[in-house]
């Protein structure tokens, strides 16, 4: 008789009718005996190839092992050896396009559940406070890490774990970056991220929030006055890109950030309790279809209209996003509109936009385009296509070297910039890559971090 | 948490906070200002800041209560403390010995042209200000405008005080009798938009300081953006002060009024508030 092939365990999830009318956290993650099913389809094979595509290589098979031993905190050991914040990337990581996509199980069947299994792990791991306590033995060094956002909050942890004196600058009232005020609740609780930040603060790393570095202080001024051996700038790539079509300075259209943000960090969903309002309508178009527009999508969902609608220029195929929020965000009821680009946004009579005129373009089996013209009603427009570098720190730091598009020019070894001490990572960079995800973030944080110490090394 | 030194009532729906917070003090330029945030359920709210001192650490800003979250503001304290002061943010403004200049204030934006009218005449411009309120009960900074200013002209709309009209009136004179090589123009937009109207004939560079609702206040959303000259401009990276003779006043009195409908909810809902106390 054949062996009988175990199904990839799937998590619970929040059912769609309830779950579009609140922000709790939609996947629910693994019980023990689920992930304990999951583990014991890993084969352990000789050559793990699923490491390969984790950009930071955690030993996959290993941790895995360790859960099929019930070993959480030897899981947890490996897995932070190469990533500090498996609770963060267990949930938002693209694994089907990473480690789950190299997984061999997935040639024949599904790939083992690697993400679902490192939240596992790292939720075990925050309930307990298995995270790294011991003091440090500290070294007379100063560094300065500009933006809390998962590449800043990266290096903050290894430079802190090196002795380094770390201060991080937030320009926000709230450290976290991208995961505090852009991704929503309902899929990266805030609770989780307080909770690392928390954890980098018992390190002994400092926190200042509400100070935008390049204008309470340049970073020439960092390292003269405020005494900083070194600095890294993980200032994030957050400036919304315009439509650039007639009509998008009209009322009810905004960028995602700006709508992710009043929703997500300033808690809009409970205005007038919270004192900053949303401002949406009744039926919203989300312009774009990447991690950004879906969110924003997701997000207008629980705010309770008549319509979402994702309108997108190219194919689903075709979409950055993950093909499983594409989902969640259809099971909760989210429209999508293929191949179709708005070409004007219409204004009522007081200034508000009333909707967009649209052309969707088809292309039929001969070749041929075949374009069709379309009005679609919209009292509001939320704009996710993409963001460039914010200019800040250039402005203000002449000597940095940027790219023709704003993106800060580092090393490829150790992620300095043009200017000796000053390193660089996460999203403001381009020169390691032009994946933005979290996970590449962190990674360019760690080795930033590696840099650092390395430069503080030759520098005695 | 930021403490509050000093508050000063300049009226019933204007008032003064000082704040100490050092570091900012030490940065501040003329034009620039801060985002306050009260408290964990308060919004983010811009202000220019009016004054700033390194040796006392402070900063200080003049608030008029106009909707919920600066009446909410009203009811503080000295010494008590707030969440959140952020900056300084903006570009500061252009300070150079330009000649003679015009500062222009109307109401509460009278407030943030001082610094710059400090800063303009102590780098040697000759500097006439021309003041205006709607009252003679509302007029405040009438000696620190003096001390600064080569001339000093206030008008009040009610003729209580000083000379009776809009601030337009005697800018437009002073335009066209002599030769002025600048103008700073600050207070509520329609007061800028007719500012920039009485220059541009003349082609006098005019400076005016946007105030769009914003969020972040760090060039991450997008709210604060402003058409100057067709092309779009964030003012808390490129602004506040912009060339008043580009910037599409029209578009950014309708985007001001993007929230009115909250505003109102909220403004009732404080109201409520304050009739069962
Ligand atoms: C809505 C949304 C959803 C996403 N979903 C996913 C996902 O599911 N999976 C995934 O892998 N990636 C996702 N991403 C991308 C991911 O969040 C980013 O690639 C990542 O956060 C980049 O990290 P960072 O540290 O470089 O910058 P950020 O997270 O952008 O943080 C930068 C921080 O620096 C601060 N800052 C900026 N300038 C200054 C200054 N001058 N002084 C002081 N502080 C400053 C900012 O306020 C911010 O807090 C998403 C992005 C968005 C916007
Ligand atoms: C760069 C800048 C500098 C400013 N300087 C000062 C100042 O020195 N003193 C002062 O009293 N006011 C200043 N303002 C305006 C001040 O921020 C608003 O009056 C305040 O946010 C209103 O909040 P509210 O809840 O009391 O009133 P609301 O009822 O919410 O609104 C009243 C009016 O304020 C505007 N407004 C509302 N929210 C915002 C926001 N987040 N950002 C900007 N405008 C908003 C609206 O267009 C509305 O017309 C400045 C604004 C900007 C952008
Ligand atoms: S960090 Fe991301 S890519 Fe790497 S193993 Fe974990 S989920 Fe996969
Ligand atoms: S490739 Fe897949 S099956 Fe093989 S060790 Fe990695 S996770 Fe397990
Ligand atoms: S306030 Fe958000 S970009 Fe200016």
């Amino acid at each position: 008789m054949p062996k009988k092939v175990i199904v990839r365990q799937s998590s619970a999830h929040l059912p769609p009718e309830t779950r579009r009318t609140n922000f709790e956290e939609v996947v629910c993650g693994y019980s023990e005996a689920e992930a304990l099913t999951e583990a014991g389809r890993c084969l352990q094979c000789k050559t793990p190839v699923c490491i390969t595509g984790c950009p930071v290589k955690i030993n996959i098979k290993q941790f895995i092992n360790f859960i099929s031993k019930k070993d959480y905190k030897g899981a947890y050991k490996t897995i932070t050896e190469a990533n500090l914040f498996p609770s963060i990337c267990g949930r938002v990581c693209p694994q089907e396009r990473q480690c789950e996509a190299s997984c061999v199980l997935g040639k024949k069947q599904e790939p083992v559940a690697i993400g679902l299994l490192e939240r596992f792990v790292g939720d075990r791991a925050q309930q307990n406070d298995w995270h790294e306590t011991h003091p440090v033995e500290p070294i007379d060094k100063k560094a300065a890490i500009i933006g809390s956002g998962p590449a800043g909050l990266a290096c903050a942890y290894d430079l802190a774990k090196a002795g380094v004196t770390v201060v991080v600058f937030e320009a926000l009232h709230r450290p976290g970056g991208v995961l505090i005020y852009g991704i929503p609740e309902f899929r990266l609780p805030k609770e989780v991220v307080f909770k690392e930040i928390e954890n980098l603060r018992g390190l002994g790393v400092t926190i200042e929030t509400n100070r935008v570095i390049g204008k309470i202080h340049t970073i020439e001024e960092l390292m003269t006055r405020l005494s900083f051996d070194v600095v890294f700038i993980g200032a994030g790539a957050g400036y919304p890109k315009n439509p650039g079509i007639k009509g998008d300075s009209l009322n009810g259209v905004m960028s995602a950030n700006e709508f992710l943000t009043r929703v997500t960090l300033m808690h809009g969903a409970d205005f007038p309790k919270y004192g900053t309002p949303v401002g949406i309508g009744k039926n919203i178009a989300v312009i774009g279809c990447g991690n950004t527009a879906i969110d924003s999508a997701r997000t207008a969902m629980r705010l309770g209209p008549d319509n979402v609608y994702i309108v997108y220029r190219r194919t689903l195929e075709e979409s950055p996003a993950r093909k499983e929020e594409i989902r969640h965000a259809r099971e909760e009821g989210v429209r999508f509109i293929w191949q179709t680009v708005p070409v004007e946004l219409l204004p009522d009579d007081e200034g508000w936009v009333k909707g967009m005129d649209c052309i969707q373009r088809k292309v039929d089996e001969t070749g041929l385009h075949i374009d069709s013209k379309f009005f679609l009603y919209a009292d509001t427009v939320i704009y996710a296509l993409g963001t460039m570098a914010n200019p800040i720190i250039s402005r203000t730091t002449p000597e940095l070297k940027i790219d023709k598009t704003g993106y800060i020019e580092t090393s490829e070894d150790n992620l300095m910039t043009s200017i000796p001490g000053i390193f660089a990572g996460g999203d403001i960079t381009r020169s390691t890559g032009t994946f933005t995800t979290v996970i590449h973030a962190m990674s360019t944080g760690r080795r930033a971090a590696k840099g650092m110490l390395e430069y503080l090394k030759a520098g005695q | 948490m930021f403490e509050i030194v000093r508050i000063e009532n300049f009226s019933p729906s204007t008032f003064l906070w000082e704040v100490r917070a050092p570091e900012i003090a030490h940065a501040a330029r003329p034009g620039q200002f801060v985002i306050v945030r009260c408290d964990e359920k308060a919004e983010r709210i811009p202000l220019t800041i009016a004054d700033f001192d390194v040796v006392s650490g402070t900063v200080t800003v003049v608030i008029q209560a106009a909707g919920k979250s600066t009446f909410d503001m009203k009811a503080y304290k000295a010494l008590d403390q707030i969440s959140d002061v952020a900056g300084p943010l903006g570009e500061p403004s252009e300070i150079e010995n330009f000649g003679t200049v015009v500062l222009v204030g109307g109401g509460l934006g009278v407030a943030p042209v001082f610094p710059i009218l400090r800063a303009l005449k102590l780098k040697g411009c000759r500097t006439i200000s021309i003041i205006g309120f709607r009252s003679k009960s509302l007029v405040f900074w009438e000696g620190r405008f003096r001390e600064y200013s080569d001339e000093t002209i206030i008008v009040t709309d009610d003729g209580t005080y000083g000379e009776k009209g809009l601030v337009t009136q005697p800018l437009k004179q002073i335009i066209t009798e002599r030769e002025i090589n600048r103008v700073i123009a600050i207070g509520p937009l329609v007061m800028m938009k007719a500012a920039a109207e009485v220059t541009r004939p003349a082609g006098v560079r005019t400076i005016v300081s946007v105030n769009p609702i914003m969020v972040d206040g760090t060039g991450m959303c997008g709210s604060c953006r402003v058409s100057l000259g067709g092309e779009v401009k964030f003012a808390c990276i490129d602004g506040p002060d912009m060339d008043g003779h580009l910037v599409n006043f029209d578009e950014l009195l309708i985007r001001q009024k993007r929230f009115s409908k909250y505003e109102k909810k909220s403004l009732e809902l404080y109201e409520k508030k304050c009739q069962k106390k």
